[in-house]
């Protein structure tokens, strides 16, 4: 139980998807301009990610073995594809509003990186299927974590007094870089 | 190697059948405005009216954020079924759009065709036919004149060519009256 929420602690504060193994910055800088959409994205892509987690440990143990570890990266990809797609019919069926507001963010789950990283760096750590989950769960909350702490930030940047030429993305990407720094903070607390 | 071709193919297929299911299962309702309106639209998916397609437009005026005269290829006659579905008046093409031109169909200069096939990709309709390196030809009858398949091409030759008018499409012409002009003609 203990193994569980360390892996929980490590992958959400510690060794944070986003900002400290630097995977999936295209929806962190591209959905982060409003709160309520980081917030819609983050549990999109928490649901993915968890559900990949898991498919993924199972392909691999059960399907692929040693012999087929080449394809794991090929049906890796198709079964984040199946599961986005999922997703996206399930979301556009209950909340024809979030699938508006997400528009192209959402069919771009499949490309992000931290899904695959995720995906991968459990295959490569031997996780058992339940820490495979736990390690996507947390990763998840991480990635939604940081999303939504910079939504926030960029927030009260709009109305920020700033040079004109750091106004927009210039800013933001110094912000994310300082976020960043502050996470460097946790680094020890879990091994 | 037959078996990663299996597994492969295995992953697909239950994949497939998982998301054909949910496709049936979380079906949304649509409005069923929009699909009405849809089929009134001429499905050229031409872009003209500023949206990136026939399906999107006709989800921008159900939801009354785009005027129904801003379809070209649909012409007069589009727009006076549209009004009729949606009780609304009658308007001429709007400015920013391209006036209604005579019907008219691609007309493809066989001897320039260097058979490059970008003017497939670009029909909306799959009214040309032909391959790589041979020469393309337009089927007449399936050409919605929506002009997409003329910016493609490198060597211009597709051209535009209008239809004579014959018996089995002549129409009386709706009667235009100028309100503007004859309100200033009885007061002045």
């Amino acid at each position: 139980m203990e193994n569980y929420a360390l892996i929980l602690v490590g992958t959400v504060l510690v060794n944070n998807i986003v900002l400290t193994k630097m995977l999936g910055l295209c929806p962190f800088m591209g959905v982060s301009k409003k709160l309520e959409t980081a917030f819609g994205m983050g549990a999109a892509t928490t649901f993915v990610l968890t559900l990949a987690a898991g498919a993924s440990y199972l392909i691999n143990e059960y399907l692929l073995g040693t012999d087929y570890a080449y394809l794991r990266t090929l049906s890796f990809i198709v079964v984040i594809a199946g599961i986005v797609q999922f997703t996206e019919m399930f979301i556009r069926k209950t909340s024809p509003v979030l699938y508006q507001v997400l528009g192209i963010y959402l069919p771009l789950i499949t490309t992000n990186c931290a899904v695959l990283g995720i995906a991968l760096l459990n295959v490569q750590a031997k996780h058992t299927f339940l820490e495979s989950l736990f390690f996507g769960l947390g990763g998840a909350i991480g990635f939604s974590l940081a999303l939504v702490i910079f939504a926030a930030m960029r927030e009260r940047l709009e109305a920020a007094d700033v040079p004109a030429y750091f106004k927009g993305s210039p800013i933001a990407m110094i912000n994310a870089g300082l976020l960043s720094l502050a996470f460097m903070g946790f680094s020890g607390l879990v091994k | 190697m037959l078996t990663a071709i299996l597994i492969m193919s295995g992953l697909a297929l239950v994949i497939g059948v998982i998301l054909g299911l949910a496709a049936i299962q979380f079906k949304a309702e649509e409005n069923p405005l929009v699909d009405k309106i849809d089929a009134i639209l001429p499905q050229t998916q031409c872009g003209q009216c500023g949206f990136p397609g026939c399906h999107p437009y006709a989800e921008a005026i159900s939801r009354g954020e785009a005027d129904i005269n801003r379809c070209p290829p649909g012409g007069e006659e589009g727009i006076h079924r549209l009004a009729d579905l949606l009780g609304m008046d009658v308007k001429p093409l709007g400015d920013g759009q391209a006036q209604a031109k005579p019907k008219s169909v691609a007309v493809i200069d066989e001897q320039r065709c260097i058979g490059c096939t970008l003017c497939l990709q670009a029909c909306p309709v799959d009214a040309i036919v032909g391959a790589a390196k041979q020469m393309h030809t337009v089927i007449a009858g399936q050409c919605t004149g929506c002009e997409l398949c003329v910016a493609p091409c490198p060597v211009e030759c597709i051209d535009m060519e209008a239809l004579a008018e014959d018996i089995t499409q002549w129409k009386w012409k709706y009667p235009r009256y100028d309100i503007k002009n004859s309100a200033l003609n009885t007061n002045g």
